[in-house]
């Protein structure tokens, strides 16, 4: 289920350019996440993977299908979508919302409600909260349901939206490691869009920077980008420049060392006997780390 | 008091009467105003013109609607038709900018997150915006009904029976027990029906329970002037 933007371009009828010539290949089974400020197209650009807008020119294939020839709502309901808020609906029990797109396409009440059950589990919900409704549950517990809504038809393809972006750290952290242990299990082609850097470090088997208007700064797996960020701008936007990701060695009390970054904060320990920290051998592993560093903070 | 027994058969009559009079402006004026609420939480020119021309039947006096409403219509004066279109229009212009209120007050998340998992545009209204708009649809089909059931007793006036047959009589005979009776079941009735409503909100719409319509709205829908009888 890859998934290919050529050339597209979103004028709004207002007369905004969202996103202009945008061309990218999103491969199967990984997770790709786009990642911006705000206002950079990303949202625009995953909404038009389900047809919530569609392109002013170019087109989007999915396994080499033009998707401008698929009827919108059938196409929305064979592609799972997770929006931040979650986007449940009020009216409906958690068990309903679950079960919203098998029941719209004809699987019988009885059987989405069950199948529903089965994906409160995979997610980590108890089944208790089944009969609640949306109202009554905590931020990361709505996610939560919204997620198993999003995987209810069990789509080859999930958009999500800042999904984690409304609850608290946290939360969010837990949220973050439960969708890496789904994602282990269920390999599908993931496209997510988030606004934090560490979020789409964390996630993405493929991260896609992008500036104003769906141009993309740089593509490439988490290690590339930071190792080699193209411009000034990827380097400023990973916070290279800031100093952010480049740490100094302190000692701390026995055989650890304090890890300081550039803020003057402490960022980790790491255990070295003596307290001395030599880097050994020069595999591509520890290599990678220190041109990380290097290449970063000098960009 | 004897009187009321003597008469219970008639007041009985009357307040079936009333009631057969004031169902169908209660009932027609909520769907009336459902599709063009809708219509005018979606496009601010349609709210705009809907409400305005919402305002201005509004302040119509009743007895003078009532009276026009046969002469436009081609009906007999004594057609209790006259009547129960004359309250349409009242109902259909208070309901029309609560339902345009409730429809504005789905969430627009909610909305796109509707249109993201695949429902067509009939299902997004039947299955989601309706059921939403609901709470204030609710309080404004409750500010219509008692209205409507006070407004019926104009009718009276001009000789279509109703409770308000009770006050026009009381009045020719100055017999002050008669009005009383007509004014408490007119009361009632409002009471009544105000009940079955909110049980009907309850059933419908399970979600809502505990939780009231919320503090603008409702403040909105109590800011709404009520027409009483006396505004002839």
């Amino acid at each position: 289920m890859a998934i290919e933007f050529r050339h597209v371009s979103k004028t709004f009828p207002d007369g905004t350019t969202a996103v202009e010539d945008f061309s990218l290949t999103i491969p199967s089974h990984e997770t790709t996440v786009l990642v911006g400020s705000s206002g950079c197209g990303k949202t625009t650009l995953l909404r038009m993977i389900n047809r919530m807008v569609d392109p002013s020119s170019g087109s989007i294939l999915i396994d080499g299908k033009d998707i401008a020839e698929i009827p919108p709502v059938g196409l929305r309901r064979s592609i799972g979508y997770v929006m931040q808020n979650s986007g449940l609906l009020p009216h409906r029990t958690v068990a309903d919302n679950v079960a919203t797109v098998p029941m719209l396409t004809g699987v019988p009440k009885r059987k989405a409600r069950e199948d529903a059950l089965g994906l409160l589990d995979r997610v980590g919900l108890d089944r208790a909260l089944a009969g609640r409704y949306p109202a009554q549950l905590s931020g990361g517990q709505q996610q939560r349901v919204g997620v198993a809504r999003g995987l209810a038809v069990d789509p080859n393809i999930l958009l999500m939206d800042e999904p984690f972006g409304a609850v608290d750290p946290i939360v969010r952290d837990e949220l973050q490691q439960e969708l890496l242990r789904l994602q282990g299990t269920l390999g599908k082609t993931v496209v997510f869009v988030t606004h934090d850097i560490d979020e789409a470090f964390l996630l993405g088997n493929q991260v896609v920077i992008l500036q104003r208007g769906g141009r993309i700064a740089q593509v490439g797996t988490p290690k590339e980008i930071l190792a080699n960020p193209a411009n000034e701008f990827v380097a400023d936007f990973i916070g290279a420049k800031r100093g952010k990701r480049r740490l100094t060695a302190e000692p701390g009390t026995g055989d650890e060392v304090l890890l300081v970054d550039a803020a003057g904060y402490a960022a980790g320990v790491i255990t070295a006997p003596g307290g001395r920290l030599e880097l050994v051998g020069t595999g591509p592993k520890s290599r990678s780390v220190s041109n990380k560093t290097d290449q970063a903070g000098d960009a | 008091m004897d009187w009321v027994w003597t008469h219970l058969a008639d007041i009985g009559g009357l307040t079936l009467d009333h009631i057969a009079l004031a169902v169908p402006p209660i009932v027609l004026g909520f769907l009336v105003s459902i599709p063009l609420g809708y219509w005018a939480s979606r496009s601010p020119a349609a709210r705009g013109v809907l409400l305005t021309v919402g305002n201005v039947l509004y302040t119509i006096p009743a007895l003078a609607l009532v009276v026009l409403v046969p002469v436009l219509l081609g009906l007999s004066l004594l057609n209790p038709l006259n009547v129960i279109v004359a309250l349409l229009i009242y109902a259909v212009a208070i309901m029309v900018r609560s339902a345009a209120d409730a429809f504005a007050a789905v969430s627009e998340d909610v909305r796109q997150s509707a249109v993201a998992q695949g429902y067509s545009g009939s299902q997004r209204f039947f299955r989601v915006e309706l059921p939403l708009a609901g709470p204030v649809l609710l309080a404004g089909i409750r500010v219509v009904s008692v209205s409507t059931i006070s407004l019926v007793t104009i009718g009276a006036l001009v000789g279509i029976p109703s409770l308000g047959s009770l006050f026009t009589d009381a009045y020719q005979r100055a017999f002050l027990l008669e009005a009383a009776v007509g004014f408490v079941m007119v009361l009632v009735l409002a009471a009544v029906f105000d009940l079955i409503l909110a049980l009907v909100g309850r059933l419908l719409m399970p979600w809502n329970r505990g939780k009231s319509v919320r503090g603008g709205d409702r403040a909105r829908l109590e800011a709404l002037p009520v027409k009483v009888t006396g505004s002839i």
